[in-house]
C-alpha cells in the first residue's frame, strides 16, 4: 500500500476538524472537532511508524490518545461550568473579554 | 498470487474505511443534531481504529476502540445531557463565520495534499510491516518510561481538575 493513502486520509480528517472548530458555535461540538484533529495526527504517527518499521509511532499515538482523554475531561468540565454560569454553551455569546 | 490478492483486499478495505471516515467526519461537522453528531463520531473513531489495524498496529487500534468509543464518546454524551441540549435538530449549531472555516479548511487540505504528494509521491509501505505489541510495550517501559510517567501524572491532574471545576459549590 502507498503511504500517501493514509497520509492524505489524515490530511482530509485534519482539514474537516479545523472547519468544525472554526464554524461550530456549540462548545461540545467544538470539542468533538478537536477529537477529529487528534485522530488525524494519530493516523500520521502510526503510518510513519509503519513506513520506518519502528514502534515509536505507535508509542506516541498511545500518548496522544491519553492526552486526548485528559483534554476531553477538562474541556467538558469547562463547558459545563460555562453552562452553569450562563445557561448557554453558545461560544458566540462568550465575549466578556472582547475589547 | 497470494500476495497480490492480499494487496487487492487491503486496497478495498482501505477504500471502505476512508469513505466511512471522511463521510462520517463531514456529518459530524455539518449535522444539526448534537446527539447524532456524537454517533457519527463513533463511526469516524471506529474507522480510524480499523485503519490502525490495516497498518499492523493492533494494540493502538484496540486502545482506540476502548478509550475513544468506550470512554470519550460516553463522556461526550454526558456533556450533551448535562448541558441540556435539545434532542431534536438545533438550527443554530453552525456560526456566522462558516465561510471562513471552509476557506481555511480548503487551504489546509490543499497545502497538506500538495506537500504530501510532492514528498511521498509513490513511496510504498514495506509489505507485511508489523510491529509486535511486545516491542511497543518494551519501548514504553524502557526508552519512554519518563514520558509515560509524566502522562500518568497529567491524566491524574486532569481528572482532579475536572472534578474540582465541575463540582457544585
Amino acid at each position: 500500500m502507498l503511504i500517501n493513502e493514509f497520509l492524505l486520509l489524515g490530511a482530509a480528517l485534519f482539514a474537516i476538524g479545523v472547519y468544525g472548530v472554526l464554524a461550530r458555535r456549540n462548545g461540545v461540538m467544538v470539542l468533538m472537532s478537536i477529537e477529529l484533529i487528534l485522530n488525524a495526527v494519530n493516523i500520521n504517527l502510526v503510518a510513519f511508524g509503519a513506513l520506518h518499521n519502528s514502534v515509536v509511532g505507535q508509542v506516541f499515538a498511545l500518548f496522544v490518545i491519553t492526552v486526548a482523554a485528559a483534554e476531553v475531561g477538562v474541556g467538558l468540565a469547562i463547558v459545563l461550568l460555562l453552562y452553569r454560569n450562563r445557561a448557554s454553551i453558545d461560544l458566540d455569546e462568550v465575549d466578556a473579554m472582547r475589547g | 498470487m497470494f500476495v497480490a490478492e492480499t494487496m487487492v483486499a487491503q486496497h478495498i478495505a482501505f477504500g471502505v474505511i476512508a469513505a466511512v471516515v471522511v463521510i462520517g467526519a463531514l456529518l459530524v461537522v455539518t449535522t444539526n443534531n448534537v446527539v447524532r453528531a456524537a454517533l457519527y463520531l463513533v463511526a469516524v473513531l471506529a474507522g480510524v481504529g480499523a485503519s490502525f489495524l490495516l497498518l499492523g498496529a493492533e494494540f493502538v487500534g484496540i486502545t482506540q476502540i476502548l478509550v475513544y468509543i468506550g470512554a470519550i464518546v460516553v463522556l461526550f454524551l454526558f456533556g450533551i445531557m448535562l448541558t441540556r441540549a435539545p434532542i431534536g435538530a438545533e438550527p443554530r449549531l453552525t456560526g456566522r463565520n462558516w465561510p471562513v472555516g471552509i476557506g481555511v479548511a480548503v487551504a489546509i487540505a490543499g497545502v497538506l495534499g500538495y506537500a504530501l504528494v510532492d514528498a511521498f509521491g509513490s513511496d510504498k509501505l514495506p509489505p507485511g510491516s508489523h510491529q509486535l505489541t511486545a516491542d511497543v510495550s518494551d519501548s514504553i517501559f524502557s526508552t519512554y518510561l519518563v514520558p509515560f510517567e509524566v502522562v500518568s501524572v497529567l491524566l491524574l491532574a486532569a481528572l482532579v481538575g475536572a472534578i474540582v471545576l465541575a463540582r457544585k459549590e
